[in-house]
């Protein structure tokens, strides 16, 4: 064993911090928006470092615009397309992709569905035609639509044993009314799911993918004539109209607050949600709210984080966020916590909320939360695939053609009397709801104690269990 | 596709890479020390990446987590992760705050010890404690990432035992301990430091030299390894099985496996992908979508670069399937490979998908300085990053079925099995289906 610590220190001269120096301008990608004769919205956006080029199609056809009854057939249509078009089969469709070096991918969110790949420049042409192919022409074959479906309940299955994913499903069933879509898995629950037919998917597909409605994003090495020449070859064809989907109803399932407290025996950690619903993605207090909830738990360094880990070392990692949608998607504080500190911890997270309403940030922290936001911007576009992602949330949101642009200004903009504003009108400390997964025989006497507000007990299967 | 690259040394020994790339105006830098769970001690399982969280708390001229606000502040990203036999830090900033992201990574290499206390090390070891719960005792299947080395490398070898820790081992770690770890592990001649993206390179030599030449290099030889060399087969078929919290059987299916970087490497990466990566691989059309045996199916290798890597295949069973069909299933498509090799098809499709991750993962500044640390700190060479593709291009279906004859053998099997609990293999009967509908 060497020597004393201070030793080594010692031993250097250390330079001192250096200052930063004068910030580069920087612009994010350009890009240019079209509209085929079919209705089929083109954006091309032309980044040209590596051979590279991601293509996204995306579908007015995510979860909340499926039918009544029918929860999942938006996953399992999207997730369906791959399975084979009237010319191939699955196999041969996912082998010709990935010849190509093409990793094929399908899937679907509240708002949208999306298909794509990323490929290397040269293979562009043949995987856009394939990927046009999947989006005009699939044949949903029976056996794998069931199968698809078989493996969406095995999910379901796993979930009884898998915290994590438990409490956010439980977190939504106890936040939203159970007639908001918002209530139930995005992807469906066992009751829905296990009854959807072929015949469901291709309805839904019939019904919500069409160019009127849908995007086509190429984000790489091509140019924009390129890319609307090759969107023109590929899905030119297409007809039809798709309605905008409509948000979810937002009704909360409680106005007060509560405990709910989900069983999973002997487990060493509780997964804590707390929240209550939160703010469409188009709500005009959209920057005071992300800078606000940076400074409160969006960091690293912020509030709940520096608290429940640096300070208490309750936990790993604690962080806030707002689920941003159409409708109004849940505002959440996540953390999973050793179990004899549950309560306390769930404490200190309601303690940091009335904080940032009862007094206004310092200065330090809407400086750090500002120039975070606007100095990662350029880091979280450094991929094809990370710009087509953005650009895609502009075409689902209709958000501002100049909102790349324009987004470091309205981060800076944004003020700590703004900040307290946006706490005051979006938190909601009397309707937050605790939902906590976790060993309730060690748990429950304690967060009953805290009396955060009437305290609810259920098993792994979301069953409210009598009490007491 | 080559990015460019030079490299040169300090003459405190620190190895310094750079690759420019003005696309925009942002640049990573990262460090690789060369230790990792590999090295310690009997007793101190857990201490390498418990030494990472301590490397946040603060340096002589800096204070406990400021590092990352400085770096936040700056509009950055950042963090560090802990490895079988490596360490790295790293951050992505904007290009005018180059400075402050090596000035600060000099900072804890040059002077971590005056900003020790007992009290951070008391809570850094529990949120390492959370830490571990989060990612393996509260999650189904969470220990397999320290069961499988256990099973497959020899108790003595170090690579053998758990690389978060156990909570004992956590328990006992002490700041005498940070100390010996810190002088005789952190230290420029024990590590590489990399800076990728928008940068003037006379400007960043410059700033590596003030910063970082004036660090004193170490003054004993790093303590070498334990043997880590391994016959090429483990010489017979291990299997444990683990009854867990869990609903349905999924089993780890591993092979001893060249090291990354040798010319086998490449055949058992392209034979691990024509088995388990993408839709159209053999054991995603065969178990997944054609017998529906299991509901995913995946094959990847740890790129470990000394002593023996692994191949895993990793498959989650259907509900309905039990744990030995399971197990039979998947070996019947080791055997198949075996006894019928690939198709040149196949292994186009393999390189093709390999070639396109790799090119685009060059996309962030940050894999590329990742990886030009890699080359340097365990190849002394990090212009090999330019041959990668060469290399998967130069694999032929020849040498993947020789490579499958050697190496998949019944000889060369360990099958680590995750069953549920109760002996119940999750069958789900009409009643639990009609209750999780409930709400």
């Amino acid at each position: 064993m060497s020597g004393a610590p201070i030793a080594l220190g010692g031993a250097r001269a250390a330079p001192a911090r250096p200052a930063a120096a004068p910030p580069k301008p920087y612009r994010f990608p350009r890009f240019e928006i079209a509209t085929l004769d079919n209705g089929l919205r083109v954006i091309v956006a032309p980044v040209r470092t590596l051979p590279v080029v991601t293509a996204l199609l995306l579908a007015d056809a995510g979860a909340s615009t499926e039918p009544g009854a029918q929860d999942g057939v938006a996953n399992l249509t999207a997730r369906g397309l791959l399975e084979g078009t009237m010319r191939r089969d699955g196999n041969a469709l996912t082998e010709q992709f990935e010849r190509l070096g093409a990793g094929v991918f399908s899937g679907a969110d509240w708002d949208t569905a999306n298909a794509g790949v990323t490929v290397l420049r040269a293979h562009l042409e043949p995987a856009l035609s394939l990927l046009g192919e999947l989006v005009l022409a699939p044949s949903f074959p029976e056996r794998d639509i069931a199968r698809l479906r078989a493996e969406r309940l095995a999910d379901l299955l796993q979930m009884r044993t898998e915290p994590r994913g438990l409490a956010d499903e439980m977190f939504a069933r106890f936040v939203y009314d159970p007639l908001s879509r918002y209530a139930r898995p995005e992807e469906g629950g066992s009751d829905t799911v296990s009854t959807l037919t072929r015949d469901d998917v291709r309805r839904f597909y019939m019904d919500r993918y069409r160019p009127r409605g849908s995007t086509l994003v190429l984000v790489g090495d091509l140019s924009v004539d390129d890319g609307l020449d090759l969107a023109r070859r590929t899905l030119g064809g297409w007809h039809g109209t798709a309605s905008r989907g409509a948000p979810p109803a937002e009704a909360p399932a409680r106005t007060t607050r509560a405990v709910h407290l989900v069983r999973k025996p002997d487990a060493p950690q509780s997964e804590l949600r707390i929240g209550h619903i939160g703010l469409p993605r188009t709500h005009p207090d959209y920057f005071p709210v992300l800078v606000m909830n940076a400074v409160l738990g969006g960091l690293f360094s912020s509030r709940i984080n520096l608290n429940l880990r640096e300070e208490h070392a309750y936990t790993y990692a604690a962080f806030s966020g707002f689920a941003w949608r159409r409708g109004a998607g849940p505002f959440v504080v996540s953390t999973a916590v050793e179990s004899d500190v549950t309560a306390d911890a769930a404490r200190e997270v309601l303690t940091e909320i009335d904080r940032i309403r009862s007094a206004p940030v310092t200065a330090d922290e809407l400086s750090l939360a500002t120039s975070y936001l606007g100095g990662v911007f350029p880091i979280k576009y450094e991929t094809t695939d990370a710009i087509a992602r953005a650009l895609a949330a502009l075409a689902a949101f209709d958000l501002s053609i100049d909102y790349f642009d324009t987004y470091r200004d309205a981060v800076r903009g944004v003020s700590s009397a703004d900040i307290q504003r946006a706490a005051e009108n979006y938190l909601h400390p009397d309707a937050l709801q605790v939902v906590v997964v976790g060993d309730a025989s060690e748990i429950k006497a304690p967060l009953a104690a805290m009396e955060l507000g009437p305290l609810l007990e259920y098993g792994a299967d979301g069953v409210e269990l009598s009490t007491d | 596709m080559r990015i460019p690259i030079e490299s040169y040394r300090l003459s405190n020994g620190l190895v310094v890479t750079l690759s420019e790339d003005h696309t925009a105006p942002l640049v990573a830098v990262n460090l690789w020390y060369r230790v990792g769970s590999a090295n310690e001690r009997m007793g101190r399982t857990g201490f390498a990446h418990l030494f990472e969280h301590m490397l946040f708390q603060g340096s002589e001229h800096v204070a406990a987590n400021e590092h990352f606000e400085l770096i936040q502040r700056a509009g950055g990203t950042l963090n560090g992760s802990t490895w079988l036999d490596r360490t790295n830090y790293y951050e992505t900033v904007p290009s005018n705050e180059l400075a402050l992201a090596l000035w600060l990574e000099s900072d804890r290499m040059g002077a971590l010890l005056p900003a020790m206390t007992q009290q951070k090390l008391d809570t850094q070891r529990d949120v390492v404690k959370n830490e571990r719960r989060w990612s393996m005792d509260n999650q189904p299947y969470g220990t397999w990432s320290e069961r499988l080395p256990a099973l497959t490398y020899p108790a003595s070898h170090p690579f053998h035992h758990s690389l978060i820790g156990s909570m004992e081992d956590l328990s006992a770690a002490s700041l005498e301990d940070i100390a010996a770890f810190f002088s005789t592990y952190y230290r420029p001649d024990n590590a590489v430091l990399s800076i990728a993206g928008d940068f003037e390179p006379r400007q960043a030599r410059a700033f590596v030299e003030q910063y970082f030449g004036v660090i004193p290099r170490g003054t004993t030889p790093v303590p070498p390894l334990a043997e880590l060399q391994l016959p090429p087969l483990f010489g017979e078929w291990r299997r444990e099985v683990v009854p867990d919290m869990v609903m349905v059987p999924r089993l780890f299916l591993a092979f001893r496996a060249p090291v990354f970087g040798s010319d086998e490497y490449y055949d058992c990466s392209v034979l691990g992908a024509i088995l388990g990566m993408g839709k159209a691989s053999r054991l995603q059309r065969e178990l997944v979508r054609e017998r529906e045996i299991a509901s995913e199916a995946t094959a990847f290798t740890f790129d470990l670069t000394q002593g023996a890597d692994l191949l895993v295949i990793d498959a989650t069973a259907r509900p309905e399937v039990s744990s030995d069909a399971l197990e039979a299933e998947v070996a019947r498509e080791v055997d198949a490979v075996r006894a019928g090799g690939v198709t040149a098809a196949e292994v186009e499709r393999a390189v093709a998908l390999i070639e396109t991750a790799f090119v685009t993962s060059l996309q962030s500044a940050g894999e590329r300085a990742d990886k030009l640390s890699m080359f340097a700190a365990m190849f002394d060479d990090p212009r090999l990053l330019n041959e990668q593709t060469d290399r998967y291009r130069a694999v032929t279906v020849e040498r993947v079925n020789a490579f499958a004859r050697e190496r998949l053998g019944t000889n060369n099997r360990a099958s680590l099995m995750y069953v549920p609990k109760d002996g119940d293999e999750g069958q789900p009967d009409e009643t639990e289906a009609a209750t999780g509908a409930a709400r």
